[in-house]
């Protein structure tokens, strides 16, 4: 009976107050420690150092002839190299950008007017747009056709027409020399 | 009647349906569990903790290996150096199944001193063996994955221990490898029942979860809780006690992950697998070497295995060998003394299962190996008979709070005897 007069004296509000503190700074440190031991475990699904490492390439384009086109791999996917011509250039540069449902000059999306380069997958759902072989479709507008859901692009590579909501990307890329572009 | 407990409509709508939510209640919060356990009734809930560690460590680690003999060993070196933070889950990974053979073997001492495989509790204690069975056999499939000498060659020598067998064994051991050698069918092989058997033993462990809490469990004096007066809930009593148990053994374990992480692994599994070469001493991972040790010491090839094997089969006619009615090893003055001999043993055969298979080693390991059968199937089944145990305390309460405990007990004993 002793014992348990003297655990009620105890259950004051200040006792209740610290006791309360106590439960709430462990809950936290175990949510923080969980968390923490979360982490790692997720992040390994992101790309490792070797795959992080491969993440750039060299092309040499002095091969490509005016109106030919080149695919090569980067970072596992399609890029879409095209030597312009003229008229590809200077239809590509007249186009409104009213009439663009992803508005974009063609300067913007070229470093050298003669070399478009970009990542050849459809912004819709991931297929590779025809249009880089001769013969290919290469839809209303004279660029590419994606065959998946009938995205038109044109000859700067922008959205004209179909489900597609954006312009073919653009990836990071510089010109090493007048021969070699650097892509990633 | 149990719907009143909980007050979120929500759950009071799944547990009328499904009634998840009692269940958990029953067995996890008010499951009554006798107020005298000690730590060492921690261990049980550290290896099931252990095991879901390995299970979701080695999913993850599972997304980065090649099980291919050509890129085995360089995905395990990726899984090393590139893979982030792949480094801290193979180390965890790794040590993990050391420190949950450390848990399961105290968990078995455990069992093995306070008579936790008596009566009614022996199919609790036969579904553990078989649980221990199916860890070692997952353990070996495990450390053979990285490819490295002591992987390639450790399966070369556990898979021809069937071979042992008389007139199947060869055919045995070739069905095992899908070859004439440990090659790449074996290796993916083994991955797949690596991959498969943890599964089988979270499956297992259910059952042996719910023989558990058939009976509840078993307590440092042996007698039964003689009513709620001797029990308490198990929450918040023993899950904070198991908390605090585990965040010791969370400590340790990150230090041997930070700091000795290779302490219990071999460097020769840092060289890739050739299998023209056999290192010059090899030797399984530390929780096989007492079975190892016995598998040296007899001279003669089926023998040696039969008795590797023999010396967990005898652990499961345990219960029908030792036919003392008192559980608990506080109570047995004699078997008291046998256990921690027997403990010495198996401390004596680990040690010399990692020593050279030579001169006084030899002599030193058939002793012990003699001795570890002796203790099971002579000094157990004669202590049930000759040992006068200490007399028993009342109930678990009185054995807590002294007081009158020992009165009558004489008499208790005589009605348990």
């Amino acid at each position: 009976m002793a014992k348990t007069q003297t655990l009620k004296q105890e259950d004051t509000p200040a006792n209740m107050g610290r006791r309360d503190f106590i439960v709430v700074a462990s809950y936290a440190m175990a949510g923080i420690g969980l968390a923490s031991v979360a982490w790692p475990l997720i992040d390994q699904m992101n790309p490792a150092a070797d795959t992080l490492a491969l993440a750039s390439i060299e092309v040499d384009i002095s091969k490509i002839e005016v109106g030919q086109a080149v695919t090569v791999k980067w970072r596992g996917k399609p890029v879409f190299i095209r030597h312009r011509s003229e008229t590809e250039i200077t239809s590509a540069q007249s186009v409104q950008l009213s009439d663009l449902k992803d508005p974009q000059t063609d300067d913007e999306r070229v470093t050298n007017p003669q070399f478009l380069v970009m990542i050849g997958v459809c912004t819709h759902l991931g297929c590779v747009p025809l249009g880089q072989k001769t013969g290919d479709v290469k839809g209303e507008y004279d660029g590419w056709f994606c065959p998946c859901h009938g995205s038109h692009y044109d000859s700067s590579g922008r959205i004209r027409k179909g489900p597609a909501p954006l312009n073919l990307e653009i990836p990071p890329y510089q010109f090493a020399s007048d021969a070699v572009i650097k892509i990633g | 009647m149990s719907a009143d407990k909980f007050s979120n409509p929500v759950v009071r709508w799944i547990d009328h349906r499904l009634p998840i939510f009692t269940f958990m209640d029953h067995e996890l919060n008010e499951y009554p569990t006798p107020k005298n356990l000690n730590y060492f009734w921690n261990f049980g809930s550290l290896a099931g903790i252990s095991l879901v560690i390995m299970i979701v460590t080695g999913i993850v680690l599972a997304m980065s290996y090649t099980p291919h003999v050509d890129y085995a060993f360089q995905s395990v070196e990726r899984i090393m150096r590139d893979v982030n933070h792949g480094w801290l889950i193979r180390y965890i990974h790794m040590n993990g199944a050391s420190f949950f053979f450390i848990v399961v073997f105290i968990h078995i001492f455990r069992g093995l001193y306070y008579g936790s495989y008596k009566a009614p509790r022996e199919l609790l204690w036969i579904l553990g063996v078989l649980i221990l069975l199916l860890m070692m056999a997952t353990a070996f499939m495990g450390y053979v994955l990285p490819w490295g000498q002591m992987s390639f060659w450790g399966a070369t020598v556990i898979t021809n221990l069937f071979s042992a067998i008389p007139m199947v064994g060869d055919s045995i051991v070739t069905l095992l490898w899908g070859g004439f050698s440990v090659d790449n069918p074996t290796l993916n092989r083994f991955f797949a029942l690596h991959y498969l058997m943890p599964f089988l033993i979270v499956g297992v462990v259910i059952l042996h979860l719910v023989a558990l809490h058939r009976f509840g469990s078993n307590n440092p004096i042996g007698i039964d809780p003689s009513g709620p007066q001797d029990t308490v809930p198990f929450h918040p009593y023993y899950t904070i006690k198991d908390f605090f148990g585990l965040s010791i053994f969370l400590s340790l374990f990150a230090a041997t992950i930070f700091f000795f992480p290779n302490f219990m692994g071999h460097p020769d599994n840092y060289i890739p697998a050739n299998p023209m070469q056999t290192p010059a001493h090899i030797v399984p991972e530390w929780y096989f070497l007492p079975f190892y040790a016995i598998l040296r010491a007899v001279p003669d090839k089926l023998g040696g295995v039969l008795a590797m094997f023999g010396a967990i089969a005898v652990l499961f006619i345990l219960p029908w060998l030792d036919r003392s009615p008192i559980r608990s090893g506080n109570f047995r003055p004699i078997f008291r003394i046998f256990f921690w001999v027997f403990v010495a043993d198996c401390v004596a055969l680990g040690y010399l299962g990692g020593m050279p298979a030579e001169g006084i080693y030899v002599v030193l390991s058939r002793v012990a190996t003699a001795w570890y059968f002796l203790h099971f199937l002579a000094i157990l089944p004669l202590l049930s008979v000759i040992e006068t145990p200490r007399p028993l305390p009342q109930s678990l309460s009185k054995s807590v709070l002294g007081g009158t405990a020992m009165a009558g007990a004489a008499s208790a004993v005589k009605e348990k005897v």
